[in-house]
This record gives structure tokens, sequence and C-alpha cells, in this order.
């Protein structure tokens, strides 16, 4: 009967798909809000598999855009540099897939090159690594002029749309969600959990520590290529320190080791910038403060203080929703 | 006494310059229950680390069922078949007791990692059957009740049950005991010394522990070794070692003294 379960989740999915078409369709939701949620399903995808590597496994990794980045930029330029695709053509959207898969794939292979100095690394010392990767990756964009430059890789179709971007969320989650309900996810969870113990138990720590980062490099290039081909844009701004921060704060806020509370983080804080933007927007213009959007920052900031000070464990901890626990056959 | 499961041969362990363990020879023959004691920093959880490959020994052999395991990683040498636990417990905390049970089951798995995304038919056999094993050794250790709790809120006594069930759970042959009984209330160390005799006869394992506990270690070692400052000054059978002069100097002191 464990067989019914992946289709709750599937049936809960293909609902709030519905439901959003149909308010979508109806002008209740207007593009506007179509964009802001589509950005917090890749940010979902973000924030679920970033918490892979730092909530799953235990360790850190501060440079996530990163990966995000090399996805966005191979896909993108599979789609538009090199096949100059149209969004028109069923072939075109076909490509567009496999481009999307060929990033994720890239950035797993760059997890992996990563992964493997950082098993000597721990703690602070690995965020040190992450995060100067995440600069390095960034600043190699910056200075490559066949994808752009500083300029970006402009001109990528529109590929990306609510349909696509839903159902790459719903993969992922998915394929975590049964990677951490296995006999591998659980070597994973022992990592965290005491490292000694786990080597002891007979798991390969170090494989696994390389496996988790090569996993969650491949969900997060998925993600950038979605994001490009949702913005049209591959810019090296956009995968910065910043936005890997705001990831970092979504696994935090949502509770290290729950995907559930990661998918609710990412949703609460993509809507929070969105607001904050506007908000922050209208003090400077109709106010006259001289503040600019850099002050979320200041203001999530706050928020990760308040989160460590009273609720450290995140909103979930680390529980998850009825709907990601997979029922098992104890008979 | 070529038929030992365990022969260390002139082991010797450094820190810097400090000797933590001098020349060592052992033989645990199999099927024993063996007893290593000796008064604080005397080196006995280092010869645990040496043996189950945390630390490298600067000299001498370790010898497995056979097969040198000097040097190998921690890891492969639990898939020979020696698992331990640990003075201080070591438990997968917020992890369920059975999935504390389930994490030594994992480095025999044959389902892919796709077929375990995927959760085709075969990953859910073997699934089920880890399950059931697992089930099997908490009913044996008396947790199946606790199975779906998470470890941190079992009470000690039930987390070193746990932690030995953990070790069990690698099939090994051999099981390294790092002072069991350490922190357990006397009904609970009888019920202990029960328990790794009736392990050792229904798992078909060989015991070496480290205890300070004399009561266990002449109740149920059939061989005593007793090291001090990283030497060995005993060795035999319980009787012997217990009226031995130089073990009664190092754990009592001098008479007179």
């Amino acid at each position: 009967m464990g067989n019914l379960k992946l289709p709750r989740m599937l049936i809960a999915t293909a609902a709030f798909w519905a439901v959003v078409s149909i308010l979508n369709a109806t002008g209740i939701l207007n593009g506007y809000f179509m964009i802001i949620i589509n950005r917090s399903l890749i940010f979902v995808i973000l924030a679920v598999s970033l918490n892979l590597i730092n909530g799953i496994t235990g360790q850190f990794s501060l440079g996530h855009m990163g990966f995000a980045a090399v996805g966005a930029y191979v896909s993108g330029s599979i789609t538009t540099l090199i096949f100059k695709l149209s969004p028109d053509t069923l072939a075109g959207n076909g490509i567009f897939v496999v481009a999307i898969v060929i990033g994720g794939l890239a950035a797993g292979f760059v997890g992996f090159l990563i992964g493997f100095p950082s098993l000597r690394l721990k703690g602070d010392y690995l965020a040190i690594m992450t995060l100067g990767f995440g600069e390095i990756i960034r600043t190699i964009l910056n200075n490559i002029d066949a994808v752009g430059g500083p300029r970006g890789l402009l001109g990528i179709p529109k590929f990306s749309n609510f349909t696509v971007i839903v159902a790459f969320a719903f993969l992922t989650i998915a394929i975590l969600r049964n990677l951490v309900q296995s006999s591998h996810g659980r070597a994973m969870l022992s990592i965290r959990e005491n490292e000694l113990a786990a080597e002891l138990a007979g798991v390969d720590t170090t494989r696994y520590k390389v496996l988790g980062f090569i996993i969650g490099a491949f969900f997060a290039g998925v993600a950038g290529g979605l994001l490009a081909h949702l913005l049209q844009i591959a810019h090296p701004t956009q995968y910065g320190f910043y936005a890997s921060a705001l990831v970092l704060i979504m696994v935090y806020a949502g509770g290290m080791g729950s995907l559930t509370g990661s998918v609710i983080a990412a949703f609460t804080l993509t809507f929070l910038t969105e607001g904050l933007r506007v908000g922050i927007d209208w003090l400077k213009d109709t106010v006259g403060l001289p503040v600019g959007t850099e002050w979320t920052m200041v203001i999530y900031a706050i928020l990760l203080i308040l989160i460590m000070l009273f609720r450290t464990e995140g909103l979930m901890g680390m529980r998850e929703a009825k709907i990601l626990i997979i029922a098992e056959e104890t008979k | 006494m070529s038929d030992a499961l365990l022969k260390i041969k002139g082991m010797s362990h450094y820190f810097g310059g400090l000797k933590a363990v001098s020349n060592f020879d052992f033989e645990v023959p199999e099927g024993v229950i063996y007893g290593l004691i000796g008064p604080n920093g005397s080196g006995k959880t280092t010869t645990f680390n040496l043996i189950t490959g945390i630390y490298t020994p600067t000299e001498g052999s370790i010898t497995f069922d056979g097969s040198e395991i000097k040097g190998m990683k921690p890891y492969k040498i639990v898939h020979r078949g020696i698992a331990r636990t640990f003075q201080n417990l070591r438990i997968f905390s917020n992890l369920s007791v059975i999935d504390n049970i389930r994490v030594a089951r994992h480095f025999t798995v044959r389902s892919s990692l796709a077929s375990s995304l995927l959760r085709l038919p075969g990953f859910k056999a073997e699934e089920k059957a880890i399950r059931q094993e697992a089930m099997h050794l908490l009913e044996i250790m008396h947790l199946e009740d606790r199975s779906e709790e998470k470890a941190k809120n079992l009470p000690y006594g039930e987390l070193r049950r746990l932690e030995i069930a953990r070790a069990l759970a690698t099939r090994p042959k051999l099981v390294l005991l790092d002072e069991p009984a350490a922190g357990m209330n006397p009904k609970e160390v009888a019920d202990l010394m029960e328990l790794i005799v009736r392990v050792r006869n229904e798992f078909k394992v060989t015991v070496f522990l480290i205890e300070h506990h004399m009561k266990v270690v002449m109740g149920i070692c059939e061989r005593i070794k007793v090291i001090d400052f990283g030497e060995t000054i005993a060795e035999g059978l319980p009787e012997a070692v217990g009226k031995d002069p130089k073990v009664l100097e190092a754990y009592l002191g001098k008479r007179g003294a």
C-alpha cells in the first residue's frame, strides 16, 4: 500500500497547479504575481537542495548559488548560443528540458570537485571555502566574453513557465524525499548526527559527503537553468553571496533537515522579499527616507538572528509534513 | 594459537613523544569473552581506536581473521567484521531508534541510488528485510516498543543497549565494548552481564571488552589482560589475574601505602 503515498503528493501538487492556473486564467492572479510564484518555486528547489547538503548531510555550504550559476549559464548557452531555440516549437521545448538537465549535471560535476577538498574541512573552514567558491564562479563568469561577461547572458528564450517549474519542483522534492527515506539517506543523516559513529557503523562517510554535494549541486543547477529561462537573462550578480545567503536563511528558517520547512520558507521569504522591495520603494519615494533595496538584507540579518535566538530549530525543526513521509510496511 | 581471531604483534603508538601503547601482543581466540582492564590512562581506549582504524599504530601489526587490517579505513574494518561501542555514547540522537540500527545495515545494501530514488520493487524488498532484521535486534535488546522514538529520548541504560544493538547490526565477528557498564546501577550491570553472554552465544561473536567494573570482568570474561601505562602487567584466566600482586598494586596501590 506504500505505492499510494507518491500519488498523494502528486495530487497535492496537481491541485496547487490547477488552482493557480485557474486563478491566473480568470485574472485574479496577474502576471506580476505569477512571476513571484515562479520565483518562489525556483527557490523551493534551491532551498531543499541546500538542505540536503547543510541540513541532512550536516555539511555547510555558503556558495549554493555558484552551482545555480553553472546550471544557468550551461543551459542558457545551449538554448541561446548553440541552438538558438524558440519556445514555440515542440522540439525546442524538448531540447530545453535536456539543456536544463545538462546544466544540472554540469553543476553536479562542479559539486563533485568542490566536495572532495571540502571533506578535510569542517564548520567555519568549510563555510569559508564554499563562500570563496561561489565568488570564484561569479568572477569567472564576469570575465568570459562568450557568455556576455559583466553584461550577462542576454536574449535567453522564455522557456520556463509555471507548469514546467511546478513539474521540476515536484520532481526535486519527490526525489529528495525518496533519498532521505532510504538506506542511502540514512547514511547521510548519520554523518550529520555523529561522523565517527557513522564511520564505525560501516558508512563510507567520504563517499556520502561528496554524494550530498553532487546531488545538492545538481538540483541547484536545475534551479539556475529554470531561473535563467524565466528571467531571460543570466547575470553574474544574480548568483553572488547575497542570493546564497538568502537560500541559506530559507533553510535555517524552515528547519535544518526538514524539506517541508524549506518549501514553506522559500515561499514565505520570496514573497517577503518582494513585499520589502515594494515597501522600501514606498519609503524612499513617498516618505523620502534615504533607503535602498539593500536594506532587505538588513532585515534578513535581523530575521536570522531572531531565529537563532528564539527558534533555533527553525519553523519545522526536523519534522516533515505527513504528505512527505512514506509509510513503511511494518509487517 | 594460529586460529586466534584477532592477533596483535608488537603494536606501539605514540602521541608526539607520549607513548600511549607500548609493544602490545594480543591474541583474542574466536568465541571467547576477552577482557582488557587497567587504570585510567593506561591505553585501553587507544587500543580500541588502533584496532578500529581511528588511529594507525606507529609500529606493529594487527591481523584479523587471517589478514592484515593495519592502516585500513575504519569503515572498511567494520565491513571486515569488527564493530564497537564507545565509552561516551555516540548515538544518532535525532534519528529514531530503529534508524540507529538501520544505518549499520546500510553498507550491505545492494540497491543502487537510482533504484532507491525510484523506489523500485528490489529496493522495497531490501528495505523490508532490513527493517525486520533491525526489529529482531531491538527485540533481543528489549527496545522493540521504542523503535519509532527519537533516540535522544531514551534513558541512559537503554542507549547503552541501543549502541550494542547497532554494533551487532553490522554482523560482526568481533565486538569491541568500551566500558559497557559505565554509569549503570547494580541491577543494570547484572542485566548487562547476562546480555553480553547471551549475545556471544546467540550471535556467535567474539567479545572484547574494556571495563573498570571488576565484577563484570571477573564475572564473564574468560581471558583477561591487565595493562598499565601502556604496558602489559598480567594476562590469563580471571582467577589467576585477580590474585596477581602486580594487578592488585596497579589497582589498589601498594599494601600499606
